[in-house]
């Protein structure tokens, strides 16, 4: 690991930010002692099934349950009648993209019309879930199937057939005529384009094509709630966000917010899937009409059909360069599949396309198209993947006819401070640069590649940048001083991977105290104040910010009440190196904190805070791989993933962000995908045939933490989460260029896909 | 169609993570549900329910299994080892140490299968190579270390064993 940094915010010398402490909830995670969503029993508990729709797109003409309901056992069954009209607004529960409550409603359980299969038709709750098997298999739905639409490019043909009649595109700001499946035309732009190609001695245009992929979480959905005779509503589940959940289910049921409590389960990751809700209402409905607790969880089968992966796309990237290896202008069009209804990635698509870069003249056009799949949602840096990979394949495409070393045209055209992304925003301080040379420098980069054994296998290395705007948003912090000088820490960020850790490690860093000596603790909703979701990398910033706050908070309460134990002024306390002192009075944080429980006197910290400058994220990775040309296969030899992560709070945790991100965008680049068939229907909805990377399947992956630290943080963090699964599938795609002479332009770069283009290849 | 469900419950006696264990079961309950539903030994995990991800791993009479592919009537008279049959009154057993020190746990949820995983390749293979510690982790899905920080883990706990 290396460490760079530039300009350190407070103190060179942190005592607990930068060190490794054991997590604080890890002995429970190695015990098996954690409790997730699906560990809950309740008493009295029912089992709650969902009927889908076995056809990708099909009028609803009618469902009978009366025979389901007859059945014995079965406790409630549910169809979209025992939903509320949520009426007309948008929600934004997590980082999916907003979404109005009446699609999200007709999402999560159908009314009158099936948009993709596996969408919900209806739901029972029964004894025990063969008895809701049973049931759903009671439930006869007379189906008028129609033809489904299963590609952008598809539903934006004449003649298509139309998914939402209802439905007008919004071009722009401005509402269209007529029936369509195109919900979205959004442009951003900057400069004169025509004259930004004028000026380009050379052009490069091409045209890429992604699948939709899952975020593959290991912990299936699940949802349990069990609704109280007076009306509220307590809800277990596997959540980003537990007050996302809170607030959805209340929009979609028309509760109001105080009558519902979600608990804080530990969730067996998300990476974006989880910020929305899709069993926690049926459940809750459910629930109230059995008058029990409901639990469901999803298989995976039903995971992968009917959850929201990332948006299949195709993008079309154009490309004007000068001898001189600069970019004179650049125009994205990228198509994005929202799925079965509208809401989707697209905006953070779009402004991320082209943020590894400044540029003066540029545009990117957004188009949101409905296809009969399931309503996709985000996956870790939600949009950027797509977007980026087609830009990065591009700008190598552009290296190579320049005969220029990709790092060095990174590094001529590196966006910086005070450049325009796309939108018209000025960037604030990043670390392109380092970070472009942290790889440049690397030994990786540095050390030729060897030639394959085997003349059957080739060899290249290709590199790609990646940008992610990271989040901020509203967070909440409250730290008790304990009479034995402990310090319990409530903070509302569900934690994925370590986050308690990482915000402790703050409140302790202000503090002057061990980081054992925080107990960190995440809340029910009652219980702590509103915190957002834990997603777009936020939650080390903005909770750890909130949490470093409420440190400081505590200190001047702990100043004051010694003020009074002792008898002298506030002002004359300092507090340095864990010891409060005055004239000849001193007491270290723990003698400080007896004194203030000897003499009642209570100390409790708190913040809420929405900062607003998170502090992008650049990740600049290399690649090197060996192709087989007989198999098709790529085996990754060699992979190294530089950040900027402003300041490494938690060091074992930010290189394992990187490396899980990277890995992830492997899978993307190499395998996973996926088949629908000409009917729609989904053909590979197993972790067998959903084919995520195993552990022989990569390297070690080597995370260089670079620390370009965020002005807008007080110890200087950026979010870390998201942008290493960026640039993994054009890093790859430009390495298996460089190995076999062939650009792919079509992820997943799978060993059928390799095979037909050296077979092409060939040919010509 | 309705299947018909075969109902009827057995009794079966085992041993698990060293005690005496009897309950009842279905023929059609996997050992999966009930180590989690019955016995409410909530530690291993289901990802698939279909052999798939590894997160379900114990260990049966010495091999390394998935409960969601074997049936709870099947276990009668054998030995089961658990996530929670790890640790012990003296502390966590080098396995767990390891994963937690060497941090390669993000969301934990694959945890338990890859600690027992491990237990059952160090038991047979007390020094393997990372390419034979990646080949036996093939069979366990973690979707959020990008298994470096776990081979390591494992690398380390083999290299603690014994001495
Ligand atoms: S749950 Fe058993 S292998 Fe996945
Ligand atoms: S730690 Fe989350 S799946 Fe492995």
């Amino acid at each position: 690991m290396a460490v760079t940094r530039d300009e350190p915010i407070k103190t060179d010398d942190f005592d607990v930010i930068g060190t490794s402490p054991v997590r604080h909830d890890g002995v429970d995670k190695v015990t098996g002692r954690a409790l997730y969503g699906a560990d809950i029993h309740l008493p009295g508990m029912a089992h709650g099934k969902v009927l889908r729709s076995p056809h990708a797109h099909a009028v609803i003409r009618a469902i009978d349950t009366s025979k389901a309901e007859a059945l014995p056992g079965v406790v409630a069954v549910i169809t979209g009648a025992d939903f509320p009209d949520p009426g007309e607004h948008m929600t934004q529960a997590g980082e999916g993209g907003a979404q109005s409550i009446i699609n999200k409603s007709a999402d999560i359980m159908a009314r009158g019309k099936a948009h993709y299969a596996g969408h919900p038709i209806a739901a029972v709750a029964a004894r025990d879930l063969p008895t809701a098997e049973a049931a759903l298999a009671l439930i006869e739905v007379d189906y008028e199937v129609l033809p489904p639409v299963m590609s952008a490019e598809a539903a934006m043909a004449a003649g298509a057939p139309i998914i939402m009649p209802d439905l007008r595109t919004d071009e722009d700001g401005a509402e269209l005529d007529g029936e369509t499946n195109v919900s979205e035309h959004s442009v951003a732009e900057e400069g004169d384009l025509a004259a930004g190609f004028a000026a380009a001695d050379f052009i490069i245009e091409t045209e890429y094509f992604t699948s939709p992929v899952h975020q593959g979480y290991i912990e299936p959905m699940n949802g349990t709630a069990w609704w109280r005779g007076d009306g509220t509503l307590d809800i277990w589940g596997s959540s980003q966000g537990h007050f996302g959940i809170r607030g959805e289910v209340s929009e979609l049921l028309l509760i109001p917010v105080s009558k519902i409590r979600v608990m804080p389960m530990e969730i067996g990751g998300g990476f974006g899937g989880k910020t929305t809700s899709y069993l926690e209402p049926l459940a809750a409905v459910l629930s109230r009409k059995s008058a029990r607790p409901v639990k469901m969880t999803m298989t995976r089968e039903e995971v992968l059909k009917a959850t929201g992966p990332t948006p299949g796309t195709r993008e079309k990237v154009k490309l004007g360069v000068s001898n001189a290896g600069k970019i004179t202008a650049a125009h994205v069009n990228l198509y994005f599949e929202a799925g079965g209804f509208p809401g989707s990635v697209l905006g953070a698509g779009v402004i991320t396309a082209l943020s590894p870069y400044a540029l003066e003249n540029m545009r990117v056009d957004g188009y949101e198209v409905l296809v009969n799949k399931t309503h996709t949602g985000a996956y870790r840096a939600p949009g950027a993947t797509m977007s980026e990979y087609a830009v990065e394949t591009a700008v190598d495409e552009a290296c190579e006819r320049l005969g220029m070393d990709p790092t060095e045209f990174r590094l001529l055209n590196a966006s910086q401070e005070g450049d325009l992304r796309v939108d018209g925003l000025p960037f604030p301080k990043m670390g392109t640069v380092e970070t472009t040379r942290a790889i440049q420098d690397s030994a990786h980069w540095r050390t030729p590649l060897e030639p394959a054994a085997e003349p059957h296998l080739r060899r290249g290395r290709g590199m790609a940048s990646g940008y992610w705007m990271n989040g901020g948003g509203m967070s909440s912090a409250q730290a008790i001083v304990n009479a034995d000088g402990t310090v319990t820490l409530r903070e509302g960020s569900m934690d994925i991977g370590g986050t308690r850790t990482s915000i402790a490690m703050q409140l302790a860093e202000t503090l002057g105290i061990d980081v054992l000596d925080v107990i960190p603790v995440v809340p029910d909703t009652d219980s702590i104040a509103f915190t957002g979701v834990t997603g777009g990398s936020r939650t080390t910033y903005a909770t750890g910010m909130a949490a470093q706050l409420a440190a400081e908070d505590v200190l001047r309460q702990m100043v004051a009440g010694l003020a009074e134990v002792w008898g002298v002024a506030a002002d004359d306390i300092a507090y340095e190196n864990s010891t409060f002192a005055a004239g000849d009075n001193a007491a270290s944080f723990k003698e400080a904190a007896a004194l203030l429980d000897d003499a009642d006197i209570l100390v409790t910290g708190k913040t809420s805070i929405a900062p607003t400058r998170p502090g992008p994220a650049i990740a600049v990775h290399a690649a090197d791989v060996e192709v087989d040309i007989e198999t098709g296969k790529v085996q990754i030899l060699r992979y190294t993933a530089a950040q900027d992560v402003g300041t490494a709070i938690y060091p074992p945790y930010v290189e394992g962000q990187i490396q899980g991100g990277a890995v992830q965008g492997i899978g993307w680049a190499l395998n996973e995908e996926y088949w629908y068939d000409d009917d729609g229907l989904l053909r590979n909805s197993t972790l067998l045939d959903y084919r995520m990377p195993t552990a022989p399947d990569v390297p070690m992956i080597d995370a260089v933490i670079v620390e370009v630290p965020n002005p807008g943080h007080p110890y200087g963090v950026r979010g870390v989460g998201e942008a290493p699964i960026v640039p993994p599938p054009a890093a790859i795609a430009n390495a298996i260029y460089d190995a076999i002479g062939i650009r792919l332009r079509t992820l997943p770069m799978s060993p059928p896909r390799i095979i037909a283009a050296l077979a092409n290849n060939t040919k010509e | 169609m309705v299947a018909e469900l075969v109902t009827g419950k057995t009794l079966v006696s085992t041993t698990i993570n060293g005690e005496p264990v009897e309950f009842m079961c279905e023929p059609r309950e996997s050992l999966l549900e009930v180590l989690r539903d019955t016995l409410r030994l909530t530690g291993s995990k289901e990802g698939c329910n279909n052999g798939n991800c590894g997160a379900c791993s114990v260990i049966l009479d010495g091999r390394l299994v998935n409960s969601c592919c074997v049936l709870g009537i099947e276990i009668a008279g054998s030995e089961v080892t658990t996530i929670e049959g790890l640790a012990t009154a003296d502390g966590l057993h080098s396995v767990q140490e390891a994963f937690l020190e060497g941090a390669a746990l993000q969301c934990g949820i694959c945890t338990p299968g890859f600690i027992v995983a491990t237990k059952a390749l160090l038991d047979k293979n007390p020094n393997p190579t990372e390419t034979e510690i990646r080949y036996w982790l093939a069979g366990n899905l973690c979707r959020c270390t990008g298994y470096d920080k776990i081979v390591r883990a494992v690398q380390q706990a083999a290299s603690g064993t014994g001495t």
